[in-house]
């Protein structure tokens, strides 16, 4: 079965093939069947090669399975080929698993959209890509992957292109994503350079044993980050997430949410002996101190959102941080736990939100709505679900997993530890805000019925069964998915134990006083989730403390807009400065010489006159020269 | 083993003279369409076309039989030409110009097939063909003199081609061409005829014959550095390096369709191929000497290709400043000296080819449309036209240099490979995927995306006959970049053997990356 690892991407991949060139002919909903289909036998690939490696000793698991030699060049060889080892294939359960159920929601959400295969296409091919980033067996393949999904981010995001702000936003998603991508390539460099391999083993292997040079393993693991910080949207790189709400609301929970926005986790996990050994250098500051200032600064931008999906979008940026945070204090497994279960409870809310889009008459704005769980109870019920996994309460998915990250925050530093205190606050507050806003209070819908004038009259109602299959199945699993790894004892810690051969060698220790008082701390987080959930009710709920949403926070800091302004200002000028550079120095120096030929030519033509004593003159001018410069050279020497 | 030990066997072992025949099927084609008569326009046209259809099947048979672990010159085809000056009619390929002639032989019917001239098919077609036999020529040469022959033959019909059959200004534009590239071969005349008089003292005899000058020759390092850079002048105008640029986007904005394919697919490789196989091979100490000036400019091609892409108004404009940025790769490659390097960019080489010659055809392909360039008067083309946008995007992402199609490769090759010896060059060449990114994808969003206005309402979709012209190159496009193993194994063993000539003559070593198996376990 480990062979077959091959297959995983490969279904995917042929079902792209099949949409491409039957996707018209197929068209609705059959495309999106088709693509479905592929996706959740991808699935199956996929738990087959887990059960598999279940059966192997945990240090027999990690199994390379070769495709062909993809870049062969001198003494650097580049396969095409997997790895299939227990986080690889944690990574392809969840891919495909949550790929699966939002390709068949999404039959229902596209229902009626005139590029209906097109979107499965597309949706494929990212699947594809995204399982080729996890699975590569080297740096190169995890590239193609990476790159990949920028591609088909960048193509689902603009899906709806003929709308100005989709199109701008994928283009900016992009290109944000290539100073990302500079960096990782950076990074192949320097590997290259000091291993001549670009595979994951070898490197991990030098960096268990010191066969890397400290500083070289610094500029690897910090490199890898920048790539990281692009991809997974981190300051100072978040700008392009949430301009990605442009694409279609699927979109936003498998791509901006679930999994593609998770591989600079991923990558930062699959490299960790590396950023271990940079431990003692600034590296693991860097990447916590940079994902709990995003966390903070995105939860406080949530708060003040008024689109539904907006609030989403920097929920994410800001649970990102959190998972980088959990990275940079050495606790890869909870990064991967959060990972998880983050991956479940958003798609959730994701995919709630677009549910209620789609009943709204794709309405976005939480003002225009309110008690919305009468009229649709499933999407209301799985909502709220998802709110109670992501604001940290017991026995929720969300609250394990933070819980975790919380502990090895406060045992690196409890400065860090504060910061993801107030974020998870935050956080509990404005998931509350949220759900008060959409599904309960007063139904406001027609409240603007006046300026609704293009969508008319808005009859909210309840999707079709299959968006709301996905959404029951994310809930179950919001509410369970703590199970994989309970803190009791060394037992319950299954996706610890499964995760061990992978990153033995990198974890942080807990030191004995965090361990002592880890429920201490875990009561602490809880008492201050609901301390957030009490706020928000007070606050938008009962109404007895005015909110406070400041423009400042309303408009994310005014970061986006200073960036915008500085590359549409200064920026755009300087590219204007050198096009005018060239076409008028350069250029201006080129045509010039021309000129000064011609005129040149002109003053020398006349000479040519015929007349013999005008040449005798010249002549003798020339003469006399030449011999100067002779008696003078002489004088010289 | 040397180069000449297999320039001799390959001529013992020619059958068919292979490499004679690509040269001189075209002049054939040439002489033949200027000769026939004018009221069977539909003759001359099918005869244009099967003599290039030819040339192109005589370049695949070429591909077949060349072996490929050989790393020196095969299909070796030498004849005396004007003895007492040492001067012959000497051919031979290896793996360095093995897929330039490939592409050569495959972009020309393409080109012809594909691009209708609107008037005068008659000469415009015998241009094409003698074009052809230059480009040809020039990359076969094995000889000084015969190779400055083919590469000053080549400015001619591209001159006529521009001046007749070129857009607005393209009078401007193709004397600026000519005269441009004219005064750059004028340096390399010198140097050739330099090279050739000095080496007289070390061979003691005279002659132009390239391999026996790069094996046998000895020069004074001060003597080298000028001769050198006699040749690099001709070659830095021809690739264009900055600051000697301004006549690309010229020549490529005005030429027709036909000549802005064949210009940026594989004329302007005479530059990059020049360096590689009169400059780095024939003076090596002096390539090595003056590296830095050179990876500078490379660097910095990059960026301000890129940048001054990004500000163009006209999209054709703007391919051909993008083709500055990507020749600088090239030629960071070449003088970063490395396998990886060099290798990378041989095969950039053909990469950019086929990218740009797809891009350039797309873009002639909305003039015919549309009768203008100039981005702000496109708009929403993706609504009316899917297919002619999924073509654009695709040919657009190997530009880019998206891993999975063509153009990563060879990008991704040359970059790795100079940072063993060029690294802070290279880190920051690197981040002109990021502005590559940039200019591509605002062009494409301000030609393709938005609600098309009146104007670009009744944009035609792609066609059959354009599709099945396109078709070879997005096949090259992935299949190249999917599986670039076979190139590779071809271009590599020319690139080593280059790099121990290097190495032989200057004492240079490599740089190998550290092994893991070295170091693992201390």
């Amino acid at each position: 079965m480990l062979d077959l690892i091959w297959l995983i991407p490969a279904l995917p991949l042929a079902g792209f093939l099949i949409v491409l060139v039957l996707g018209r002919k197929l068209g609705e909903p059959r495309a999106g069947y088709v693509a479905t289909l592929m996706t959740a036998s991808a699935f199956v690939v996929t738990v087959g090669v887990f059960i598999d490696l279940l059966s192997k000793t945990s240090h027999d698991r990690s199994h390379v399975y070769t495709l062909f030699s993809w870049i062969p060049a001198g003494n650097l060889t580049v396969d095409l080929a997997f790895l299939a080892d227990p986080l690889s294939i944690t990574m392809a359960l969840f891919v495909t698993g949550i790929g699966s159920l939002i390709h068949l929601y999404s039959i229902g959400y596209m229902h009626g959209d005139p590029k209906f295969s097109k979107f499965f296409l597309y949706l494929n091919l990212f699947v594809f890509s995204m399982l080729m980033l996890v699975l590569g067996e080297n740096m190169l393949v995890t590239f193609l992957g990476w790159e990949g999904v920028g591609t088909c981010s960048y193509l689902l995001i603009s899906f709806w292109h003929s709308r100005e702000s989709a199109a701008t936003a994928g283009k900016k998603a992009f290109v944000t994503n290539r100073v990302g991508d500079w960096g990782f390539m950076v990074a192949m460099f320097f590997t290259f350079q000091a291993l001549g391999t670009l595979s994951y083993g070898p490197l991990n292997e030098a960096a268990s044993h010191g066969g890397i040079a400290q500083s070289t393993a610094t500029m690897i693991a910090l490199m890898l980050f920048v790539g990281a910080v692009g991809k997974s949207a981190q300051l100072p790189l978040y700008l392009w997430l949430p301009d990605a709400m442009e694409g279609p609301t699927p979109v936003s929970a498998l791509i901006h949410a679930a999994t593609m926005v998770t591989a600079g986790v991923y990558l930062m996990v699959r490299t960790a002996p590396v950023l271990a050994i940079a431990a003692w250098h600034w590296a693991p500051w860097i990447v916590a101190g940079i994902g709990a200032a995003t966390a903070l600064y995105a939860a406080l931008v949530a708060v003040a959102q008024n689109d539904i999906k907006k609030v989403l979008a920097y929920s994410t940026v800001s649970q990102l941080g959190y998972m980088f945070l959990a990275v940079g204090s050495g606790a890869y497994v909870a990064a991967i736990f959060h990972m998880v279960t983050h991956a479940f409870f958003k798609a959730l809310l994701f995919l709630g939100s677009g549910s209620v889009i789609h009943g709204m008459n794709s309405e976005q704005d939480m003002r225009r709505m309110g008690a919305l769980r009468k009229l649709m109870p499933i999407t209301g019920f799985t909502f709220i679900i998802g709110w109670l996994a992501i604001a940290g309460v017991p026995p929720f998915a969300g609250f394990w997993s933070k819980d975790e990250i919380l502990l090895f925050a406060w045992n690196k530093s409890p400065i860090l530890w504060v910061v993801g205190l107030v974020t998870a606050l935050l956080t509990a507050y404005y998931m509350t805000r949220q759900v008060i806003m959409v599904f309960y209070g007063k139904a406001r819908w027609n409240d603007h019925a006046e300026e609704n004038g293009a969508h008319g009259d808005v009859h909210p109602h309840e999707s079709p069964v299959t968006m709301l299959l996905p959404l029951v199945v994310l809930a179950g699993l919001s509410i369970v998915g703590g199970l994989i790894q309970l803190p009791f004892s060394h037992g319950t810690k299954r996706l610890e134990m499964w995760l061990e051969p992978v990153i033995e060698t990198a974890e942080s220790p807990l030191k004995a006083g965090s361990e002592d008082i880890k429920w201490i701390l875990a009561g602490v987080a809880v008492a201050i989730g609901l301390i957030g959930i009490t706020a928000a009710y007070m606050v938008y709920s009962k109404k007895k403390v005015k909110a406070i949403e400041p423009n400042l926070l309303a408009n994310a800091w005014y970061y986006d807009k200073g960036v915008s302004a500085l590359m549409g200002g200064p920026g755009r000028k300087s590219f204007d400065a050198v096009a005018w550079f060239d076409s008028h120095i350069i250029d201006g120096a080129v045509n010039g010489t021309g000129k000064l030929v011609q005129g040149v030519a002109g003053i020398v033509r006349k000479g040519q006159n015929g007349l013999v004593r005008t040449y005798a003159a010249l002549i003798g001018v020339g003469a006399v020269a030449v011999i100067a410069w002779f008696v003078f050279r002489g004088v010289a020497q | 083993m040397t180069a000449a030990t297999f320039a001799a066997e390959g001529a013992a072992a020619s059958g068919f003279p292979l490499l004679t025949a690509l040269v001189l099927v075209p002049v054939l084609g040439a002489v033949l369409v200027a000769s026939m008569s004018k009221r069977r326009p539909e003759w001359i046209k099918l005869t244009a076309i099967l003599f290039s259809v030819f040339t192109g099947a005589i370049s695949v048979w070429m591909l077949g039989s060349f072996k490929t672990a050989d790393a020196g010159f095969q299909l070796v085809s030498k004849h005396e030409w004007i003895s007492s000056w040492g001067i012959s009619w000497h051919l031979g390929v290896d793996g360095i110009s093995l897929f330039l002639v490939v592409l050569t032989g495959v972009l020309f019917p393409l080109a012809i097939v594909g691009v209708d001239p609107h008037h005068d098919e008659k000469p415009y077609l015998a241009w094409l063909l003698l074009l052809e036999a230059g480009v040809m020529g020039s990359f076969l040469s094995l000889d000084l003199f015969l190779f400055f022959v083919f590469f000053e033959i080549v400015l001619v019909p591209m001159y006529f081609l521009i001046g007749g059959w070129g857009h607005g200004k393209r009078i401007y534009a193709a004397t600026k061409f000519f005269l441009y590239t004219m005064i750059g071969s004028a340096f390399m005349l010198v140097g050739i005829a330099a090279t050739v008089l000095l080496a007289k003292n070390s061979l003691g005899r005279v002659t132009f014959d390239l391999v026996e000058l790069a094996n046998d020759s000895n020069f004074a390092a001060s003597t080298a550095r000028w001769l050198f850079f006699a040749f690099a002048i001709a070659f830095a105008v021809k690739v264009p390096m900055f600051p000697l640029h301004t006549w690309l986007p010229d020549a490529h904005t005005e030429a027709p369709t036909a000549g802005s394919v064949v210009l940026a697919g594989v004329m302007l490789k005479l530059g990059t191929y020049g360096f590689l196989r009169f400059g780095l091979y024939l003076f090596p100490q002096a390539a090595r000497n003056t590296r830095a000036i050179f990876l500078t400019l490379a660097v910095i091609g990059i960026l301000y290709g890129a940048i001054a892409a990004t500000m163009q108004k006209d999209l054709k404009r703007l391919v051909a400043y993008s083709s500055i940025a990507h020749l600088g790769f090239i030629v960071l490659g070449t003088f970063a000296m490395t396998s990886q390097s060099i290798s990378g960019g041989v095969l950039q080489m053909i990469n950019h080819g086929v990218s740009t010659g797809a891009l350039f055809l797309l873009v002639g392909m909305i003039y015919e449309r549309r009768h203008t360039r100039e981005i702000s008067a496109l708009k929403g083309i993706q609504s009316v036209a899917p297919v002619f946008a999924a073509a654009f995007t695709l040919v657009m992402l190997s530009s880019i240099g998206v891993p999975g199609l063509n153009g990563f490769v060879g990008e991704f090759l040359v970059l790795i490979g100079s940072f063993l010896t060029a690294r802070w060059w290279t880190v920051v060449a690197a981040s002109g995927v990021i502005l590559a990114a940039l200019y591509l994808l605002w062009a494409y969003q301000r030609v393709f995306h938005g609600e098309p206005d009146e104007d670009n309402k009744s944009f035609a979709e792609l066609r059959w006959k354009e599709g099945m012209v396109l078709l070879p190159f997005i096949a090259a496009i992935v299949f190249c970049g999917v599986y670039p193993k076979p190139m590779l194994d071809r271009i590599q063993p020319s690139v080593n053997a280059l790099i121990s000539h290097i190495s032989d003559k200057t004492g240079y070593v490599e740089p190998q990356p550290v092994s893991t198996s070295q170091e693992a376990h201390p």
